[in-house]
């Protein structure tokens, strides 16, 4: 059995940061990442980040996980990272977890704090052969082509035009994939003006108040049928649309990854505006589990920018809880809450704004 | 061909590991070592891993981070592996999964 202060379950922009700071402070940390590397979803996103210069702004993803994982190794000696290995449950009655590498090597660990920092999971859409192969959730397509350089489709069809959806299908044609068309529920786009403008431009049609009627195929995807829907989100029967593809990608919302929050015990609620159900937390990112914190996608869906300072707000202060309490302990934490707040500003995120005071703790 | 690697990109530059050979249902590929089974099977345009358990349903790959169970194969006489996240091994035998798989 592994024993280590803090263990950080994902190895993504939120348990990345949440790592540093918890070994900063003097704590022993243990990271476990189920992928084959570290850095989660921030080593897919060839894109360049929003923000201030706080949250590296300007920067492509892939560069960011680069960053905070030399940002790590000057902790070197206190940090074990394991990866390829899944956090596969928690006990209650000993408060140890079990882990499993590859499919066939379990151990266990037993920490004093952890923080969990598992991200999130794709959503799919109920239609008729939705379970084809060709079918694959938006992040999965990014792996395939931008982390191992694999052709995901010949011709794909984007379901979503939120900032992921539009910012893959730009990706796609990078990539050499014909994008047929975007599809989108909504009557109008989600994501930035700027990521819409540049697929337009590139001649891929969007189609808002739109969805997918069904997918068709045998062995895998060949197209599908969409078709326009009225404001009570009923199909108009005569707007149907077949699109060839052999790709169809799913764009349509995150859920945050929970089960381990919920094995412990932690008090959940459905706060649909942060994606459904999430702990519930005080500013210091600690659950109603006094062993437990929660960072990034977890705590709620939002972006790697906010998940980030919120690993760094979990990371500090859990390992204050342990008694490595840094001096600067009050300025910094001030600090973070201040940049999420900046995050947190302007009209795409008043969603989130909505959500998070059903989601903290009464003092 | 569905599938393949991309060979060229505006922004990226791949680095690939090693070359290695593999096998599915008998038949001889090739991908690079280390990186998930699943890459190499869809750059070689394989996309159906297994058959439902119940109406034998054709299923591939779906989340690509190991959470959705769409994509188990039999790798090396061992059933239901994520091939997403599993990496790939020089000589590996995969073959396309039936129902539950057998474990021996």
């Amino acid at each position: 059995m592994k024993e280590t202060d803090i263990l950080v379950v994902g190895g993504g922009p939120a348990g990345l940061c949440a790592a540093i700071e918890a070994a900063r402070a003097g704590a022993r940390v243990l990271i476990i990442d189920d992928g084959l590397r570290l850095g989660g979803q921030l080593i897919k996103q060839t894109h360049k980040f929003f923000g201030s210069k706080d949250e590296y702004a300007g920067t492509r993803g892939f560069k960011i996980a680069d960053v905070l994982l030399s940002e790590l190794e000057r902790y070197g000696d206190r940090v074990e990272a394991i990866t390829n290995t899944t956090v596969t449950g928690y006990y209650t009655d000993d408060g140890v977890f079990g882990a499993l590498t590859g499919e066939e090597r379990y151990f266990k660990v037993k920490p004093k704090r952890a923080i969990i920092a598992t991200g999130a999971y794709e959503k799919t859409i109920p239609v008729p052969n939705c379970d084809l192969p060709g079918v694959y959730g938006a992040g999965a397509v990014q792996t395939l082509m931008n982390v191992y350089g694999v052709k995901p489709g010949e011709k794909a069809l984007m379901v979503g035009a939120g900032n992921i959806g539009l910012i893959i299908s730009y990706q796609l044609a990078q990539a050499g994939v014909q994008v047929q068309a975007v599809v989108e529920a909504m009557p109008k786009i989600g994501g930035y003006l700027v990521h819409a403008s540049k697929i337009r431009r590139i001649g891929i049609p969007i189609y808002t108040s739109h969805t997918i009627k069904e997918i068709h195929g045998k062995e895998h995807v060949e197209g599908a049928t969409i078709v326009q829907i009225d404001e009570r989100w009923e199909p108009i029967s005569g707007t149907e649309k077949y699109i060839e593809a052999d790709l169809i990608c799913l764009a349509v919302g995150l859920s945050p990854l929970i089960e381990l929050l919920w094995q412990a015990g932690c008090k959940m609620r459905y706060v649909p505006e942060l994606g459904g159900y999430v702990p519930v937390r005080n500013r210091e990112m600690r659950t109603s589990h006094p062993d437990f914190y929660v960072a990034g996608d977890a705590a709620a869906i939002e972006e790697a920018s906010t998940a980030m300072i919120e690993g760094r707000i979990a990371g500090l202060c859990a390992a204050a809880s342990l008694g490595y309490r840094p001096p600067d302990y009050e300025e910094r934490l001030e600090g973070f809450w201040a940049q999420l707040e900046r995050l947190r500003r302007g009209p795409v995120t008043e969603k989130i704004r909505q959500g998070l005071p059903k989601a903290m703790k009464e003092e | 061909m569905m599938g393949g690697w991309i060979r060229e990109h505006p922004i990226l530059t791949y680095q690939h590991g090693r070359k290695v050979k593999f096998y599915v249902d008998g038949k001889e590929y090739e991908g690079y070592e280390g990186e998930p089974i699943a890459a190499a099977l869809h750059a070689n345009g394989i996309r159906v891993y297994r058959k439902s358990m119940v109406l034998e349903r054709p299923r591939g790959f779906f989340c690509a981070v190991g959470k959705c169970s769409s994509c188990f194969m039999v790798v090396n006489g061992t059933p239901n592996v994520r091939v997403c996240i599993t990496p790939l091994k020089e000589g590996m035998r995969i073959e396309t999964q039936v129902g539950k798989g057998e474990i021996r």
